[in-house]
């Protein structure tokens, strides 16, 4: 185990550190003291495990192939931009853009997250990503999703737990939403339908990881039902050029 | 991309420009050196009666014509050159002045430095006043945000409002007075975005006397926030909601008296919208509003204290100068912020 203290250590030096000990072989880190710094985890295809005090800078954990990474605190924007493998744990909320591209792996984010979660996420054969959000989510949620998971739990709301256009052209994957959602915050593209028993297999599944993580008893997440969001067609945009 | 910070004392305490040079430093990686700057309320006690004007020359002919010009309308109490300390990051300044006056006519002082201000900047070639307010001032360059606080000696100044903008121009000129804030008397903004309803608003202006020479979308902001607030009396919310207005479909589903409210407001003030991704955060003599564009293109995120109000870009310019306990939230799309100072005269 190494511990970092990253107070006025910019991203670049904090960053190559981390490198340059994975590279002797480390595999568990604790940095204390993050305030800002960017591309944490970025790009390592190891197995190891970052624990962060603090708040992460933007990109934290992006094309990241492994690493559990645990943030014990808010994150900002665009945590696990295009990730493909591996976890990322935040105690708090997150920003905008979270997960954005990702391919694979999971984020579990304690509270809120701000606009455009899940943005271009996809998914092929095995490798379906998964983010679970405790909180509310802003707009845009699941924007041009090709494939993936999105469940959001609206846990401690003070509004809507999911806003504007959600899932607008989304074409692929699946958003669970606990509680109602109201049917003008659906985007063009997206549309309700009815959760199965099959759905609520697969939840109880991601949600049991998810509530472990955060010691959150499993009933409560469902004492309400759940909504299902998923693409009215695969091809929203097939006859833009044609028709 | 942009950076932005502010913060604000609600009982007026007095602070020193260290914390938002902390603040704006935290996210360095936002600007590129192209442009920086501060703007701080409470700077001038002794001589809060009278409109500090910040100006820019590029020459020795600029200053002379505006000069005569100042001396013409305006009763000039001191003028000095803005105190800066040399630093080898801030390179081939403008000629700096600050003079502090008050118009000879009585009728409508605001109305008169308006006029002057517009006049200086669009007939008088290489001069530009880019502060013009009571009791505030801007300070604003081509540089990275905390050379720029070094080179103005901001930590010298106390203020119990600070807003400051770390530059990346993306589509305009990184010049002098294409640094943000953009200000108008007590009006000042930093922005991060881009306003693509520039011709428009800026055309808009224009009816009523306000001319954008500085080159830079931004500048429209202030002039509209003069418009709109000061001259047409708008409550800042109701201003917030006609730069960012609801959309039509979310107007429908409002209750008749809302219904009727914001389509009047889309009609009448149709041309006073901001198009485009925006995260802005402008201050007045008492207060500090965070605005966001109506799908959110832009971060913004704030938190707030029992003394004092922050709002940033990024959640780490808060951190680096605020409590640990204090209270992070983050406003939705087109949701303002508004902070003001307690006992207020707005």
């Amino acid at each position: 185990m190494v511990q970092i203290d990253a107070k006025n250590l910019d991203y670049q030096h904090l960053n190559s550190l981390i490198r340059t000990k994975i590279a002797k072989g480390e595999n568990y880190f604790i940095l204390k003291h993050v305030n800002g710094q960017r591309y944490i985890g970025a790009g390592i295809e190891k197995n190891i495990k970052i624990e962060i005090y603090g708040t992460p800078g933007q990109d934290l954990g992006t094309f990241m192939q492994g690493p559990e990474i645990i943030v014990h605190g808010n994150a900002q924007d665009g945590v696990g931009n295009t990730m493909d493998n591996g976890k990322i744990v935040i105690h708090g909320l997150a920003g905008d853009i979270a997960g954005y591209a990702m391919r694979g792996g999971k984020i579990h984010i304690l509270a809120d997250v701000g606009y455009r979660t899940g943005i271009h996420m996809k998914g092929f054969n095995k490798k379906n990503p998964v983010i679970i959000i405790g909180g509310c989510a802003g707009g845009f949620l699941g924007e041009y999703m090709a494939g993936g998971i999105i469940i959001v739990l609206g846990f401690n709301k003070e509004k809507p737990n999911v806003g504007m256009c959600l899932g607008t052209g989304m074409h692929g994957g699946v958003i669970y939403i606990r509680g109602k959602v109201d049917p003008s915050c659906l985007g063009e593209g997206a549309i309700l339908k009815k959760t199965t028993k099959r759905d609520y297999k697969i939840l109880e599944n991601l949600l049991k990881e998810y509530c472990k993580d955060f010691s959150i008893n499993l009933k409560k997440v469902f004492d309400s039902p759940f909504q299902k969001i998923v693409p009215a067609s695969s091809r929203p945009y097939g006859e833009l050029y044609i028709a | 991309m942009c950076g932005l910070t502010g913060f604000l004392h609600k009982k007026r305490k007095e602070i020193s420009g260290d914390l938002i040079a902390t603040s704006i430093t935290n996210m360095r990686e936002r600007g590129n050196g192209l442009g920086g700057g501060f703007a701080a309320y409470g700077i001038y006690p002794e001589y809060s009666d009278f409109y500090a004007l910040h100006i820019m020359y590029e020459d020795n002919l600029s200053k002379a014509e505006t000069e005569t010009i100042l001396k013409e309308n305006l009763y000039i109490a001191y003028q000095e050159i803005i105190p800066q300390r040399q630093t080898p990051f801030i390179s081939t300044p403008p000629i700096l002045k600050r003079y502090f006056v008050k118009p000879k006519s009585a009728l409508s002082p605001d109305d008169e430095i308006v006029k002057e201000v517009m006049n200086i900047n669009l007939h008088v070639k290489g001069a530009f006043v880019f502060s013009s307010g009571k009791n505030m001032g801007v300070f604003k360059g081509v540089g990275f945000a905390e050379d720029l606080a070094n080179f103005f000696r901001i930590d010298e100044y106390k203020g119990y409002i600070w807003i400051a903008h770390t530059r990346f121009p993306t589509n305009t000129p990184g010049w002098w007075g294409g640094a943000h804030p953009f200000a108008l008397l007590d009006w000042a903004i930093v922005h991060n975005g881009e306003i693509s309803s520039y011709g428009i608003n800026k055309r808009y202006l224009e009816m009523f006397g306000y001319h954008c020479c500085l080159l830079t979308d931004t500048e429209v902001v202030a002039y509209l926030l003069d418009l709109l607030i000061r001259r047409h009396r708008l409550p800042i919310e109701i201003a917030c909601k006609v730069l960012a207005p609801p959309f039509w479909d979310e107007i429908e589903r409002m209750s008749e008296d809302e219904k009727k409210l914001y389509k009047s407001l889309r009609i009448v003030y149709g041309s006073a919208l901001l198009n485009g991704p925006f995260a802005i955060l402008f201050s007045f003599k008492d207060g500090l509003v965070g605005l966001n564009d109506r799908i959110k293109l832009r971060p913004l995120v704030c938190a707030e204290t029992k003394d004092m109000a922050f709002m940033a870009s990024e959640e780490c310019a808060i951190r680096a100068i605020c409590d640990k306990d204090a209270k992070i939230y983050v406003p939705r799309a087109g949701e303002p912020v508004i902070v003001r100072l307690e006992g207020g005269t707005d």
